[in-house]
């Protein structure tokens, strides 16, 4: 790929999606383009960003932007936001909300592998929670991604990346050679493609939302757009998870960090977004 | 220093998972089949067991079997580690007394998880 190529990638992610895109890392833009190339019937990337820049097409530039945000996941990534939720957010909500549905939204889900541990976490949980009402969203930029994780199949690797054992057997089924997530705890889920930098006025009210290693994945003003978008889709009672290592910079006010709980940051009620 | 028994009747795995093993801090002992590591814990008791299942002389299971009524036998924590992937094995030995469950093929990745998991490291 030229210089001149990865540089319009780089600009592309950046101007959709506020995805940070180094364009020199060629290695990974290759990789990451190299089946839309494919798929999209063109016989190599740089053909694909030739088509780009004469038909201008909507569609292609997404598949491009989608393609370079797809990152590692696991399930019950990092483990302690989990253990935080089940012990002490789960159960403060559920005081709270008595008996009204609880809001959770996995913001860039990718695979569904965190919407799911939470929606397992929620469905283990229950019987210490009589009536506890809860409503899971996952959402992520790229309908690929949204795609595998509604299926909810997993390969061997995929399920021993972080799911203990006594989770597998009581929420999977073996099919083939795939892990298929039981319907119980899909149905859990519902799904939405959202771009976290647009507009996300209609996006809804959450008391949970876990956004993990996406700001440290942004263009530095990008990073308060997201703030500003979670701090309006974040209910007053409300928590954010954020990945480790990530701040609320700029946002103080709006997200009160918890003391002695890394990454986990409680609304303030008295905080309003301007209109 | 923790010590872990790794069980496992093929050289090159016992290997391998010592070399991982060793790099997340255990000090490792091997055995070849269930017999050996159980004459290993009458002697000194590991911390922790990595156990394949198939195995001549002794298979894995029943080893555990052996070792939860041997006396301090309920304290090394079993993770097996084995190709049965089948539902119904991994809850045999999750019955069995197991902790943790790795099937074949396995990274360092899903052992250093595996054994955060069951507070291991």
């Amino acid at each position: 790929m030229r210089p001149e190529d990865r540089e319009l990638v780089a600009q592309l992610c950046a101007a959709r999606a506020g995805l940070r895109v180094d364009p020199e890392k060629s290695y990974l833009i290759e990789s990451r383009l190299a089946p839309v190339a494919r798929r999209e019937g063109f016989g190599s990337i740089p053909d694909l960003l030739t088509a780009l820049r004469t038909k201008r097409e909507d569609r292609l530039a997404w598949a491009i932007v989608e393609a370079m945000t797809q990152s590692e996941t696991a399930f019950f990534r990092d483990r302690a936001p989990f253990s935080l939720f089940r012990e002490e957010v789960l159960p403060t909500l559920a005081r709270v909300r008595d008996g009204e549905p609880i809001r959770i939204w996995s913001a860039a889900c990718g695979s569904g592998q965190e919407v799911y541990s939470l929606a397992m976490v929620v469905e283990d949980e229950r019987a210490e929670m009589p009536g506890i009402k809860v409503e899971l969203f996952g959402s992520d930029l790229c309908e690929r991604q949204l795609e595998k994780a509604q299926s909810g199949l997993y390969t061997q690797f995929e399920v021993q990346r972080g799911l203990p054992i006594r989770q597998l057997v009581r929420h999977f089924e073996k099919v083939d050679d795939m892990w298929a997530l039981s319907p119980r705890v899909r149905q859990m889920v519902r799904w939405r493609r959202i771009n976290l930098v647009a507009d996300l006025s209609t996006a809804g009210r959450f008391d949970v939302i876990f956004c993990r290693y996406v700001l440290c994945d942004l263009v530095e003003p990008m990073k308060a757009r997201l703030l500003e978008n979670l701090a309006r889709a974040l209910s007053p009672e409300g928590f954010l998870f954020l990945g480790e290592g990530e701040t609320a910079t700029g946002f103080e006010d709006a997200f009160q960090p918890v003391a002695g709980r890394p990454g986990l940051f409680a609304r303030n009620p008295a905080f309003r977004v301007a209109a | 220093m923790k010590t872990c028994l790794v069980v496992d009747d093929s050289r090159v795995i016992r290997k391998v998972a010592r070399r991982i093993l060793e790099d997340i801090g255990f000090e490792i002992a091997e055995a070849a089949d269930g017999m050996e590591a159980l004459a290993w814990c009458r002697a000194a008791m590991p911390d922790a067991v990595l156990l394949d299942w198939n195995m001549p002389q002794m298979t894995g299971i029943d080893f555990l079997r052996h070792l939860r009524l041997e006396p301090g036998g309920k304290a090394p924590v079993v993770v097996f580690c084995t190709v049965e992937n089948d539902l119904a094995r991994i809850r045999e030995a999750l019955d069995c007394g197991a902790d943790e469950y790795i099937m074949k093929p396995f990274d360092g990745d899903i052992i250093a998880a595996k054994f955060a998991e069951v507070g291991l490291v």
